[in-house]
């Protein structure tokens, strides 16, 4: 099958916002079969030693499906973070401390897209200030040199190269790349055109299930 | 008058020197610190290197040790990299359990090794399911000033090309081990990868090689990992400010030829190693 760029295939996604009623903001990402969970406290109290004097401390917490967090996790937490961090505007709330706590509920490929996709969400749901919003794509390229986009577990296990990008809201831009596997400039170039591509239905998506939430309540 | 600027306006300080195309130590936007290079340092490791990246200093230290391979691969060997960030590095890190950096870039070694194959895990093996080489690659920092990815894969990559293994067989009839030291044999290097890492500043000028203080000012780190075939082996930037799809290209072409400089490099010093035995 030829990969058609203008048109990437994705999996049906779905989403569900302030479903706990604990935290300051909740949601439920899923793509297919891989589902996380997320929920966000704060702004609160920060801890003396992790206080920062001009912005927000943001702490992210990625508890795996089984187990205890490892060193893989820790990978993900600071892909999340930063990538939060650059789309907050943190400096509105200094000296105060912002906890994301993503749970794992179901891995099937695509899991840190979907982490990303589940953050952007729950800082929407929690109202906290954002320059721009972003999201996760996973992109797999196979042994023949095709780009599949969102790949299932399988996929992602035949697959020669794993790449997942950031893209944010504002200029379709990277603001975060993590790879696994070797590939070519030009391999990755055409991945992030996908990804860009793909990107406009996950904010499309994203418009209409704020969209359809708000319109309830007013 | 000068260090009271630099310490009271820091990000302002920066910017008046990208403003003419120089940074605060005097190099261009392109330029990488001076790197050398020594192998062999540790008399008592399999293999080792250190590498400095102007104050950076890392070294490495290669240990082989005897092990039954895994049941799901029996006729692997494994490699087990580890990072380590003392409290003698830098005063950011804490004696205790290893933080969050020394996690990820221990991560990010471990990826590069599986997914370049730098060493064919089968190598390692020296009878099918009974008996195979463990390589323990200690990575340590002796002194952190920036830029910990690039200086790590640099000397992973000297200590391992310095490794040497002796002959093992296995006696027919005790069915042990036998070591035979006199005869020992370098490892089949199979990719070369280095890694160049770069700092973004106000979401739009890019540094190589960012020294510890450019680190904390920038608005986004990226890093490149390449191999000799100028493929691209990781590209790992952890968040941080959006970049155009170019200015990634741009990162990558530094990268091929940096992997170049350091190949020679690294070639270089293993020459000179042995012809100076």
């Amino acid at each position: 099958m030829e990969l058609d760029i203008n048109s990437p295939v994705l999996r049906e996604f779905g989403s569900e916002q302030s479903l706990l009623s604990k935290p300051d903001g909740s949601a439920t990402f899923m793509q297919g079969d891989t589902s996380v969970m997320v929920g966000v406290y704060g702004p609160a109290e920060v801890k003396v030693n992790k206080e920062i004097y001009d912005r927000a401390t943001l702490e992210v917490l990625i508890q795996p499906k089984s187990g205890m967090p490892s060193v893989r996790e820790r990978t993900r937490e600071q892909c999340v973070r930063e990538t939060c961090e650059a789309a907050l505007l943190s400096t509105l709330h200094p000296r105060s401390s912002l906890t994301l706590v993503l749970q794992v509920v179901h891995d099937d490929g695509s899991l840190l897209a979907c982490c990303l996709n589940a953050a952007c969400m729950v800082l929407m749901d929690a109202g906290l200030p954002m320059s721009r919003l972003f999201c996760g794509v996973t992109c797999a390229i196979d042994a023949e040199g095709q780009i599949i986009t969102d790949p299932t577990a399988q996929q992602e296990k035949e697959s020669r190269a794993l790449l997942t990008f950031a893209i944010d809201s504002k200029e379709h831009n990277v603001m975060m790349s993590s790879t696994k596997g070797s590939f070519s400039m030009k391999e990755m170039q055409q991945c992030i055109a996908v990804s860009q591509k793909a990107s406009e239905r996950i904010f499309q998506f994203y418009r209409d299930s704020v969209k359809r939430r708000y319109s309830k309540i007013l | 008058m000068a260090a009271g600027f630099k310490t009271a306006e820091p990000q302002e300080y920066h910017r008046s020197f990208l403003k003419e195309k120089c940074r605060p130590d005097g190099r261009e936007l392109g330029e990488f610190r001076p790197t050398t290079l020594n192998v062999g340092s540790i008399n008592t490791a399999n293999g080792s290197a250190l590498v400095k990246i102007g104050n950076t200093t890392v070294i490495c230290g290669i240990k082989a040790e005897l092990a039954v391979p895994t049941a799901d691969a029996p006729d692997k060997g494994y490699i087990v990299p580890n990072v380590d960030l003392p409290p003698l590095c830098s005063s950011r890190f804490r004696p205790g359990p290893p933080g969050e950096q020394a996690q990820v870039a221990s991560q990010f070694i471990a990826d590069i090794i599986d997914d370049t194959n730098i060493i064919k895990k089968e190598d390692l093996c020296i009878e099918k399911s009974k008996l195979c080489w463990v390589l323990y690659c200690d990575i340590m920092c002796l002194d952190y000033d920036g830029n910990l990815l690039d200086a790590c894969i640099i000397t992973l990559l000297a200590a391992l090309k310095n490794a040497q293994l002796p002959k093992v067989t296995i006696n027919k009839e005790t069915d042990l081990p036998e070591v035979d030291t006199q005869h020992k044999r370098h490892l089949q290097i199979n990719k070369h990868p280095v890694a160049s890492s770069f700092a973004v500043f106000d979401d739009e000028v890019i540094i190589v090689d960012p020294t510890t203080e450019e680190e904390s000012l920038a608005t986004a780190l990226i890093t490149a990992v390449t191999d000799e075939d100028d493929q691209l082996c990781a590209f790992h930037k952890p968040g941080g400010s959006s970049l155009l799809a170019e200015k990634l290209q741009d990162c990558v072409s530094r990268a091929v030829t940096r992997n170049r400089e350091i190949n020679k490099l690294i070639d270089k010093v293993t020459e000179s190693k042995k012809s100076s035995k």
